[in-house]
Order: C-alpha cells, then sequence, then structure tokens
C-alpha cells in the first residue's frame, strides 16, 4: 500500500476522529448541551421588558458558539494525548499538513453538528423569525465555522503540549475570533431583522478574506507546532 | 561552572542608547510642557497626545519586531530572534498599556468618557490581549527551542490578525480623532506643536531600543544561568 496524499491523509484522520468522537459522544453532547444551557440562561441575564429577545438573539448565539466551539477543539488534540497516539501520527507517513486539515475537518463536523441543533433551538426560545433569511444565514454559520475551525485546529494543537492547555486555548484563541464573531453577529442581526443580504456583504466579505487568509496560514505554521 | 561575569556585567553597565533615550525624552517633554502653547479647545489635556501618539507608534513598531523575528527565527533557529521577539513583545505590551491608560485621561475631558467602543480604542485593547496572551503562552513551556517555535507561530498569526481587527472595528464604528500631522496636505497643527510632535517620537523610539536592548540583557543571563545551572 502507498503512502496517501495530502487530501487522502486528511479524509483518514478526519474519519478516525469523528468515529471516536461517534462512539463515546461524550464531548459532542456536553457541547450541545452547554449551548442549549447558554441559550436558556442568557434569557435571564437582562430585562425583557426593556430589550426584544429577537434583538439580543444574534450575540447571544455567536457567544454560544464561541464557547461550544472551543469546548470541541479543545478535545481534537486532548484525545492523542492517550496511549502516545500523537506519536503514531507523526511517524505515519502522511504530510504534516494532513494532520492539520483532517483535525479541521473533523471539527468542522463537530461545531457545524452543534450548530444545528443549537441554532433551531434559539429560533424556538428566542421566538425569533427567521422567514426567507434561512439560506442566508446558514451560509453565514458556514463561512464562520470555517474560520474558527481553521485558528481553533492550530491554537488546541499548539496548546495541546503546555500545562495549562485549557486555560490558554481560550486566552489564545479568543482574541482571534474576534474578526469572526463580530461580522457573523452584524450579519445575523441584519439578516434577523429582515434586511436584504446586500446589506451585509461588507461584513461578509471580512469573513471570507479572513477564512482564506487563515485556512491558509494555518495549515503553513502547522508542523512547526508539533515536537518530534 | 560557566563564568557568569560577562554578561553579568553588560546588564548592569548603564546603558549610553538609555541615557540617550532619557535625555531626549526630557527635552521633549520640557518642551511639550514648557514651550509649546496648549491647545484651542481642548486645552492642557492635548498635551496627553505627546505621549499617547508616540507610545502607539512604538506598540505597533514593537509588535512588528516581534512578528518579524519569530518569522525569522522558523528559519535561521538563532537563539538571538526569539530573545529580539521576548523582549520587543514585552516592551510593545508595556507601551500599549501606556497607550490604553493615557487615552481615557484625554477621553475624558475631551470626549466626556472615559471608554467608547471606537475603533481604533478597540483595536489597540485587543493588540494587548494577543500580546498578553502570547507572553503567557512563553511562561508555560520550559524548553528553549520549543518556546521560541511556539511563540514564533503566534506573533506571526498575530500580525496577521491586526489588519482584519481593524477592518471589523472600522466597519463598526470610529469617533477616534482622525490623523492630524500624517495626512497627504500636511499636518493640521502649528509648527511649534509639530516639532514637539516629532521629537516625543524620536524619544520614544529610542526608548524602546533601550528597553529592548536592557530586556535582551536579561534574557541573555537568564539563558546564561539556565545553562549553568543544567551543565553543572
Amino acid at each position: 500500500m502507498s503512502a496517501p496524499g495530502l487530501l487522502a491523509a486528511a479524509w483518514l484522520i478526519a474519519r478516525k476522529d469523528l468515529a471516536i468522537e461517534f462512539r463515546t459522544r461524550s464531548a459532542f453532547l456536553s457541547a450541545l448541551v452547554l449551548s442549549l444551557l447558554a441559550i436558556v440562561i442568557f434569557y435571564f441575564a437582562w430585562d425583557p421588558t426593556a430589550v426584544g429577545a429577537g434583538d439580543l438573539a444574534p450575540g447571544v448565539l455567536w457567544v454560544t458558539f464561541t464557547f461550544s466551539g472551543l469546548l470541541g477543539l479543545h478535545r481534537s488534540f486532548g484525545v492523542e494525548a492517550q496511549d502516545g497516539a500523537m506519536d503514531a501520527l507523526l511517524i505515519a507517513p502522511v504530510p504534516r499538513q494532513a494532520i492539520f486539515v483532517g483535525k479541521a475537518l473533523a471539527n468542522l463536523a463537530f461545531v457545524l453538528g452543534v450548530q444545528a441543533v443549537a441554532l433551531p433551538a434559539m429560533v424556538l426560545f428566542y421566538d425569533v423569525g427567521v422567514g426567507a433569511a434561512w439560506p442566508a444565514l446558514i451560509g453565514v454559520m458556514l463561512l464562520a465555522a470555517i474560520g474558527l475551525v481553521a485558528v481553533g485546529t492550530l491554537f488546541a494543537g499548539l496548546t495541546a503540549n503546555t500545562r495549562l492547555a485549557e486555560l490558554l486555548l481560550p486566552v489564545l484563541a479568543l482574541p482571534f475570533f474576534v474578526p469572526i464573531v463580530m461580522p457573523a453577529a452584524q450579519a445575523t442581526a441584519k439578516l434577523l431583522a429582515g434586511r436584504p443580504l446586500a446589506e451585509s456583504f461588507a461584513w461578509l466579505r471580512i469573513l471570507l478574506a479572513f477564512d482564506l487568509v487563515f485556512a491558509y496560514a494555518c495549515m503553513l505554521v502547522f508542523p512547526a507546532t508539533l515536537d518530534d | 561552572m560557566t563564568d557568569l561575569s560577562p554578561s553579568a556585567s553588560a546588564a548592569r553597565r548603564l546603558d549610553p542608547v538609555a541615557l540617550l533615550a532619557l535625555a531626549v525624552v526630557a527635552l521633549a517633554y520640557g518642551r511639550a510642557i514648557w514651550f509649546t502653547p496648549p491647545e484651542a479647545t481642548q486645552g492642557f489635556a492635548q498635551k496627553i497626545l505627546y505621549v499617547h501618539a508616540p507610545a502607539a507608534w512604538v506598540a505597533f513598531l514593537a509588535f512588528g519586531v516581534t512578528a518579524l523575528a519569530g518569522a525569522f527565527w522558523l528559519f535561521l533557529k538563532d537563539q538571538r530572534l526569539d530573545r529580539l521577539a521576548e523582549s520587543s513583545a514585552e516592551v510593545g505590551v508595556i507601551f500599549t498599556t501606556a497607550v490604553l491608560v493615557t487615552g481615557p485621561l484625554w477621553g475624558k475631558p475631551v470626549w466626556g468618557t472615559w471608554w467608547t467602543w471606537d475603533a481604533r480604542l478597540t483595536l489597540t485593547l485587543f493588540l494587548w490581549f494577543i500580546y498578553v496572551g502570547y507572553l503567557v503562552l512563553r511562561g508555560v513551556i520550559p524548553g528553549r527551542e520549543q518556546r521560541a517555535r511556539y511563540a514564533a507561530v503566534v506573533g506571526i498569526l498575530g500580525a496577521l490578525l491586526i489588519p482584519f481587527i481593524h477592518l471589523s472595528v472600522y466597519l463598526f464604528r470610529t469617533l477616534h480623532p482622525l490623523p492630524v500631522v500624517a495626512r497627504p496636505e500636511g499636518p493640521a497643527m502649528p509648527a511649534v506643536m509639530v516639532t514637539t510632535f516629532f521629537l516625543a517620537f524620536f524619544a520614544f523610539t529610542l526608548l524602546y531600543v533601550a528597553f529592548v536592548r536592557a530586556r535582551i540583557a536579561l534574557a541573555v543571563e537568564r539563558d546564561a544561568l539556565d545553562d549553568a545551572v543544567v551543565g553543572g
């Protein structure tokens, strides 16, 4: 059997991660429950007679996704810590970048899975009228998830080998989520308010540029975070 | 046992660059306080500009140096580059803190508020967060090679992030005064103020160089001490 190429190897690694996650489901369920809890608790954090639930929905949604995403990202390299699994990955005859792409793909599936449940829950609990904005909203979610996962996967790998990993990951990654959360929340607010998609183009451009630049840059520097 | 004396004495000797920096700082602020007239509408509060703007310039310079030194380290693996990145980041955080402290001091009398979510303020605050994170990361990694490698990655990505934060916060809103000195039509400021302004920039740049030199000397000593402990 010959060594697989970058994408084939990445696909294998992603499938391996997802298989582990599917069999235990512990991280996915925790992240999901955390999202739902956050949505519910946030509802009681302000005066509902002063601010409408729909006005706060975009902010709550994006804060929730960011934190539940971090939970999943932390796990992605945590599973490799046992039984020297990371060393086995490193001596596998695959390009180092394939490890990053594979991990990122699995994390993307994880984050999108949480969003697929949390977004409808949000719409239901906060009584948000999405209407014709569904496809655009899903597009914003997807764009934001790609950037979040690219940066998050890199920092998860970087912090996994340090003490304080679970503390350090949010401290390092959250400033990097600013140009994701801000455009995504602003675009979501405009879409939920029934404004046309064209009004959000300036925000979506930032999101798209961030995805392209950071997906590539993170893949490029990822090998420097691996310890031989 | 490794002889520590050469680097130890280097750190304790008074650096001529530091003396020069202090002299120019004294000159710039003597001029700013006594020989530069107060601004017509902002009054005495405007004088904080001579600290605020040069500190902001040094902060950007420092983080730029950190990113470049980190990027070169990835190729050259030269320890001196990592010490430069480390020192520059630490000095940059200090100057960013100065920007974040002097800004509200000026904002309260002139804008009527200590803080506002203006684009430049928000960007500076996030710069501070990014590089404090950078320093925290350095602090938790004991291995010298691993620390340099990880720090280089965060330094490079941090520099890449700045234009994105800049774009998003500008699109959000801005209230900050637009540039009054560096603009195509020439400075919208009396010549006497411009001279003081540039003198302050020069003073802070010298101060940056002096601080980084002192911090590098400290890093050299720390590394020598580590080697001595491991080797002895």
